[in-house]
């Protein structure tokens, strides 16, 4: 149903089942708003969206006035709606003048100065002097935690961030204690907040009451120049906005993305940036009598030159990290193949998932907006909160509309969402135990951690064989979805940056004999054995530490790279900030290698290695574009010999905080990581 | 938040406030057990002595499966729910203009002198609050002391009740002025008989304003 009505004279259509503020934002009139969210439930309890209604008695909040409640006039008139009358400016007025009775003059000393709705807003609505003489209220600051500093005399109580948490991040640990001019927002007793979204009600917050503890009086927003780019942290590649200033990066921000993201970002991809500048790695490194001494560039490739020379190329092998860049992945095979070597692997974590089943068998094929229209989801041995709380997030907001029922095999975990259990081994992965006669669009989530037992794939086999049972691979959809946890591997598995055989394969070459020389490429998470690695990445981690020769390379926010999501969307990131000291382009590093051994890779410059690239494998080409993709050799995948194990599903996540390199060097992320696990933290 | 205070017991219903706190809980229908919080908070007050623990709140949150913050949130929003320990005789005056205009003024007073400061226990066991509108304003000043309103009071009334409480004697509900419930003090004022009232509605030319 549509419906039309007048606003500020000229005549408008509208779908029915709108607010008047949809409506109005719709037309591109600006309204303005504090409590007001378009991802939130409405309060309405700011006032300040106020508009005319013809014949209506009073202004009325244009939030949580729906368009089916407006009246034709007395002789079949349209209704009209004003927007830019006297009335209407005179109300908003009233309303700010309420919410500025409270709230402190203190923009210069604020950290949301130069970003703050109520600033801006004051400047059309607000009056030039006060007419209250009264004391001002002062309310105690709330310690919730290590992200998120509370200056609670400034809020506004619009209560954004107590929706949020309940409604988005599904903890309910914000609440408003206490009523009328004393009223609180704090968590209960002054706990620490445990979402793992939590960083998101401070760009929810109109005002500067609730900001970012690790950027507190760091920057001012004009003073940050600002980069879109996307997350690494996970696997789904949410899209942020990286704000630098100088040589530094100074905070992440989400970047709106529908697809993906929607407008929130995990406290990992948030809080991560102090990581960015601590433990890196400016220098290149060799092993002179066990220890690492600092050298020039010159002489680190000098010694890899006549290391690569000397070692039999069979022993020589590679190991991708997890915050590569297809790129980066692409130049190191290119590399080893001139080297001779075809044992490169980019699953560190041993994973057994390969390509040969084709480009479905190992991405999120329903995507991840696609959770929006499912009826039934079953986990299968994952933990969605620890390994993407943004895609978790969207699953509990199909959740709450109550058409969704999730299953559960696997390790039991406060998912923020009810679960019909189903067992914790791949047996319990039986259509006998679901009933989903009633579902058309199922997703079977597979974890990545599925893929690290021996039967990884024989599951993967029985899951295609339940989706083609219940229906759910069809021509518009396709329920087998594996969540990645990692940014680099989707992208890995397409450049086919694995082994020509499993015993080549990542944990194995770190541990053989065989292997003298290996490349570790940002690769942090394998114990090696070897006689010789090299380790070409950003952060003084695992891997640079047991390495013999380490060369400076350059983090996420330092580099332009293409990157494969978890469905198999492609995205880029771009430079924000320059690699610190004499770390270069990892890219420039492996073209640099290629040029001293006499085997050179032939590219000038970084377009050109991304137009070979493209060249040999085109899925890299469409930005945010996803391929239509199918399954391939699924009779061989059936025809396994291996049987199912009775072995109970185990998630290896144990601490969300302290997945990778970055977030091991991360002062904030080692605070959040002792707070969730009872640690106190000392002040200072 | 800091005046909240602690104390180490564990909180559990007893048999029949058990029963009681089931017969709200089925009032409601199932999957919203929480509609019945506000009964259950009370019931769990008058087991624990007039006021609310930590214990207790956590107790309830588990009970009704809420969240924390959510019965946090509503013990705080009511003055009927004491956060802090109250006296065995808890007063609390009502301070809204009406019953300030008749005199609460001078009760306050007396409250200061005979209890203390406000949100305290004395020696004695009694504590004292002053409160927003008690809704009797037609017989203020009031005082409710536990359950009752004590109606009409003054200074001397109040603390004739006050020294009856100390000693232990039984003390009278209801309004300190000769009269019956909000009756008229004059007694040559009589009430109008059903007739009358009617006579005088009829005369009216219309309903509502300029009657």
């Amino acid at each position: 149903m549509s419906i039309k009505i007048l606003i500020n004279g000229s005549e408008f259509e509208f779908e029915e089942n709108l607010t008047l503020i949809q409506a109005l934002e719709q037309t591109d009139i600006e309204v303005p708003r504090f409590c007001y969210h378009d991802k939130l439930s409405i309060a309405g309890n700011c006032r300040m969206c106020l508009v005319e209604v013809k014949g209506a008695p009073k202004p009325v909040a244009s939030c949580h006035f729906s368009l089916s409640d407006l009246r034709p006039g007395p002789n079949g008139e349209l209704p009209e709606v004003l927007t830019n009358t006297d009335q209407v400016h005179n109300a908003r007025k009233g309303a700010m003048e309420f919410l500025l009775v409270n709230h402190p003059l203190d923009c210069p000393i604020c950290d949301q100065g130069g970003e703050c709705d109520l600033q801006d807003q004051a400047l059309h609505y607000g009056i030039n002097k006060s007419r209250y003489k009264e004391n001002k209220r002062a309310v105690d600051n709330k310690n919730i935690g290590p992200l998120v500093k509370t200056t609670m005399t400034r809020c506004i109580h619009c209560t954004r961030c107590v929706r949020f948490t309940s409604e988005v991040a599904g903890t309910e640990e914000l609440g408003a204690i206490h009523r009328g001019e004393n009223m609180e927002i704090t968590t209960y007793l002054e706990k620490g907040m445990s979402s793992e979204l939590q960083g998101n009600i401070i760009d929810l917050c109109p005002v500067g009451a609730l900001t970012s503890k690790p950027y507190e009086y760091h920057a001012r927003p004009w003073e940050l120049r600002k980069t879109e780019s996307i997350d690494v942290m996970d696997g789904i590649g949410s899209n942020i906005r990286i704000d630098s200033k100088g040589s530094e990066v100074m905070r992440i921000m989400p970047r709106y993305n529908e697809e993906i993201n929607e407008e929130w970002i995990s406290d990992k991809t948030r809080f991560i940036w102090d990581g960015l500048k601590t433990q890196r790695i400016d220098t290149p490194y060799i092993r002179e009598n066990g220890k690492l001494i600092a050298v020039s560039w010159d002489r680190a490739l000098t010694l890899l030159t006549e290391l690569i020379k000397k070692t039999d190329p069979s022993k020589i092998g590679a190991i991708a990290g997890d915050m590569v860049s297809a790129e980066e992945m692409f130049l190191m095979k290119k590399l080893m193949e001139k080297i001779g070597s075809n044992k490169y692997d980019c699953r560190q974590d041993g994973s057994i998932l390969g390509n040969q089943y084709g480009r479905s068998s190992y991405i999120f094929n329903p995507t991840i907006a696609g959770i929006e229209s499912a009826d039934a989801i079953v986990i299968i041995g994952s933990n969605p909160r620890m390994e993407s709380p943004v895609l978790n997030a969207r699953i509990r907001k199909r959740w709450l509309t109550g058409l969704l029922n999730v299953y559960l095999v696997g390790e039991k975990h406060d998912l923020t969402y009810d679960y019909t259990y189903l067992g914790d081994s791949p047996k319990s992965i039986d259509l006998k135990n679901i009933s989903l006669n009633n579902s058309k669009n199922i997703i079977w989530l597979l974890g990545d951690d599925v893929f690290l037992r021996d039967d990884g794939m024989v599951i993967l086999s029985k899951v295609i064989e339940c989706a083609e049972k219940t229906g759910s691979i069809r021509e518009d959809w396709n329920g087998v979805a594996v969540l990645h946890k990692y940014a680099s591997r989707v992208a890995g598995l397409d450049l086919d940056f694995l082994p020509r055989d499993e015993k080549d394969s990542a944990q194995q070459m770190a541990i053989s004999k065989e292997i003298e020389l290996l490349f570790l490429l940002d690769a942090d998470e394998v114990n090696t054995k070897n006689k010789h690695t090299v380790y070409i990445g950003s952060h003084g981690d695992k891997g640079a530490s047991g390495a013999d020769i380490v060369l400076p390379g350059a983090c996420y926010t330092e580099k332009n790279g293409l990157y494969m999501n978890t469905e198999g969307r492609l995205q880029e990131t771009n430079r924000a900030v320059f690699p610190p000291g004499d770390a270069r382009d990892n890219w420039k590093i492996i073209v640099e290698i290629s040029k001293r051994i006499k085997k050179s890779l032939n590219y000038i410059n970084f377009e050109d290695v991304r137009d070979s690239l493209r060249k040999e494998y085109p899925i890299f080409t469409n930005i945010n574009h996803i391929e239509k993709n199918t399954f391939q050799c699924l009779d061989r995948l059936s025809s396994q010999k291996q049987k199912l194990n009775g072995d109970v599903f185990s998630n290896t996540i144990t601490d969300y905080y302290l997945t990778n390199s970055i977030a091991r060097s991360s002062k904030v992320m080692g605070e959040c990581s002792m707070q969730k696990n009872g640690i106190e933290i000392k002040n200072g | 938040m800091s005046n909240i205070k602690k104390e180490n017991n564990d909180f559990c219903f007893s048999k029949e406030n058990l029963s009681l706190a089931e017969y709200e809980i089925n009032k409601y229908p199932k999957g919203r057990e929480g509609s019945a919080i506000i009964s259950i908070l009370w019931i769990a007050q008058k087991q624990n002595k007039g006021w609310l623990t930590p214990e207790i709140i956590n107790y309830i949150a588990k009970f009704l499966d809420l969240p924390q913050i959510r019965v946090m949130e509503i013990a705080t929003f009511y003055t009927m729910f004491n956060l802090i320990p109250v006296g065995a005789h808890h007063f609390q005056m009502c301070g809204t203009t009406p019953c300030m205009l008749s005199g609460s003024d001078e009760l306050k007073n007396l409250l200061y002198e005979e209890i203390g400061e406000q949100n305290s226990v004395s020696k004695d066991n009694l504590s004292w609050v002053e409160v927003e509108c008690l809704g009797a304003c037609c017989n203020a000043p009031i005082v409710q002391i536990n359950d009752d309103y004590y109606e009409d009071l003054n200074a001397t009334d109040l603390k004739n009740i006050i020294d009856d409480l100390r000693a232990g004697k039984e003390i009278r509900s209801g309004s300190y002025k000769d009269r019956l419930t909000s009756a008229p003090i004059d007694k040559n004022i009589k009430m109008l008989t059903q007739d009358e009232i009617e006579k005088i509605s009829k005369a009216r030319k219309k309903p509502g304003l300029g009657a």
